[in-house]
């Protein structure tokens, strides 16, 4: 426990320190445009390729699991696009994303560590925190709930596809399911989750990096521990976040 | 000038630095030698303020600079280089940004003045045509080189050195000793360099400081050092065969 409450009093300090003013916004903001090609617009394609397989299975599985005449066939369709929504393009994204993005920052972060480089900007004069995490914690910010648009998009094509050309639904359908009793709200919650799990994957696996001691074998271990530490907390938030915005 | 006074610093049980005090001298190249492991690089981190001492003062010039939040001690550290054992370059630059990168930081310079300025420290070290190159394409000497340059891109006051020449052939490593007496001349810096290399010792040595078990054991010249009475520093001094073998003539 007090082990627990050392490391989360750490978290909060190096939050401190992230957010304190930028000593030139400019590099600033140079930083936050190539972290927005190197953790979001590099990630695209893994999102794309999910997604689309995330949603054919889901349709198949509906569609396998509503084998009845009192079920309309347009319900797979619905049922597909409520998941994605709701659940399969905030959730299943963001813990995929926690794996690539969560554990290549924790090695970066680390290596730079271990390597005396974090050393050398403090020595300059420079809040290394600062510098190294707030263009990654903004630049997933703005990102990552295109990421989620996206996925909720390519999902539901993915579903449509498998749909149709396994024969399990038509075109037309499955397009009315998807149209039907269709609440927006769902976007807006699926996006507040979105940004909260963007803000845990950078946070907590900048954290793992920053305070690594050691070598490599060290640097390893961290990356681990963001993926695992970002996975639990996403987890937990899902649940949270869960009961407040649709209870 | 930079002083120490009355330093402590442990790692969990380990006392590392105990009631160290040392004074170096301005516009000189001071050294800081001692076995590994004896505080060497925990003093020179203390120093410029990566490692929290426990109880003590580093001053430089009239400023308690172990008193000063991370804000005030950025003034000071902009009038600081650092030299790193691994010369720690990002890794993510080029020469060319590696070194310009204070430049960026800290100065409103117009990118042509910036230019001039990058090329100016990269020739001053003898790096020609390698600015486009990255770290991990550069021999060790060449890092080194390249990290001595963006260490004095600011011009700064006071540069550290940890061990400048480890891990380098001994001509490259005379070659960096002599830029490191040269610039600190030319910039009438004060440096301070850690090492454990005996050639550095004789070869740019001008005031010595002497660690051994988190202790101060002696401080003086080079040419006091071979007339010690400080049995570990004799020990330390005369390791190698062939210092033994040259003492013993001598006698």
């Amino acid at each position: 426990m007090i082990r627990f409450l050392t490391q989360f009093g750490r978290y909060i300090l190096l939050l401190k320190k992230v957010f304190s003013k930028p000593e030139k916004p400019s590099i600033y903001f140079k930083q936050t445009m190539h972290e927005l090609v190197y953790l979001g617009l590099n990630s695209v394609g893994i999102i794309a390729i999910i997604s689309f397989f995330m949603g054919a299975v889901i349709t198949l599985q509906t569609a396998y699991n509503t084998e009845n005449p009192i079920y309309p066939t347009y319900l797979i369709g619905l049922g597909c696009r409520d998941s994605i929504i709701l659940e399969f393009s905030s959730t299943i994204s963001a813990l995929i994303l926690a794996g690539k993005v969560g554990s290549s920052i924790a090695s970066e972060i680390g290596t730079m560590r271990v390597t005396e480089q974090i050393d050398a900007l403090e020595i300059m004069g420079v809040n290394s925190a600062s510098y190294l995490i707030l263009p990654k914690i903004v630049a997933t910010l703005l990102f990552n709930p295109i990421l989620t648009l996206l996925s909720i998009i390519v999902g539901i094509v993915g579903g449509w596809i498998a749909g149709t050309f396994s024969g399990v639904i038509t075109s037309e359908d499955f397009i009315y399911g998807i149209q039907y009793a269709f609440i927006p709200y769902y976007i807006t919650y699926s996006m507040i989750k979105t940004l909260f799990f963007a803000f845990i994957i950078t946070s907590v696996s900048s954290f793992q990096g920053y305070y690594v001691e050691g070598g490599s074998l060290e640097v390893g271990r961290a990356s681990t521990k963001a993926v695992v530490f970002s996975s639990v907390l996403i987890l937990l938030f899902n649940v949270v976040l869960t009961q407040l915005l649709l209870s | 000038m930079i002083r120490v006074k009355n330093l402590y610093k442990s790692f969990n049980d380990n006392l590392v630095l105990n009631n160290v005090s040392v004074t170096f001298e301005p516009g000189k190249t001071n050294l800081i030698i001692g076995r590994s492991g004896s505080g060497k690089t925990v003093l020179l981190k203390s120093i410029v303020g990566l490692h929290e001492v426990e109880k003590g003062e580093i001053w430089f010039e009239n400023v308690l600079f172990n008193e000063l939040d991370f804000i005030q001690k950025k003034d000071i550290r902009k009038e600081m280089g650092m030299l790193f054992q691994g010369s720690a370059l990002f890794d993510s630059l080029t020469v060319d940004q590696n070194v310009k990168f204070p430049l960026n930081m800290f100065t409103d310079m117009s990118s042509e003045e910036k230019n001039e300025r990058v090329n100016f420290c990269l020739n001053r070290v003898n790096i020609i045509n390698a600015n486009s190159l990255y770290p991990a394409e550069l021999s060790g000497g060449m890092k080194k080189r390249v990290a001595i340059a963006r260490a004095i891109s600011l011009n700064p006051k006071y540069l550290f050195c940890d061990e400048p020449n480890s891990g380098l052939d001994p001509i490259t490593a005379i070659l960096i000793d002599e830029l490191i007496k040269e610039l600190t001349e030319e910039y009438s810096m004060t440096t301070i360099v850690n090492t454990h290399d005996m050639n550095s010792v004789m070869k740019i040595g001008e005031k010595i400081v002497f660690i051994n078990d988190a202790v101060i054991c002696w401080e003086g010249s080079k040419d006091e050092i071979l007339h010690s009475d400080c049995a570990a520093l004799n020990d330390f001094v005369f390791a190698n065969a062939l210092a033994k073998q040259l003492r013993s003539s001598l006698k």
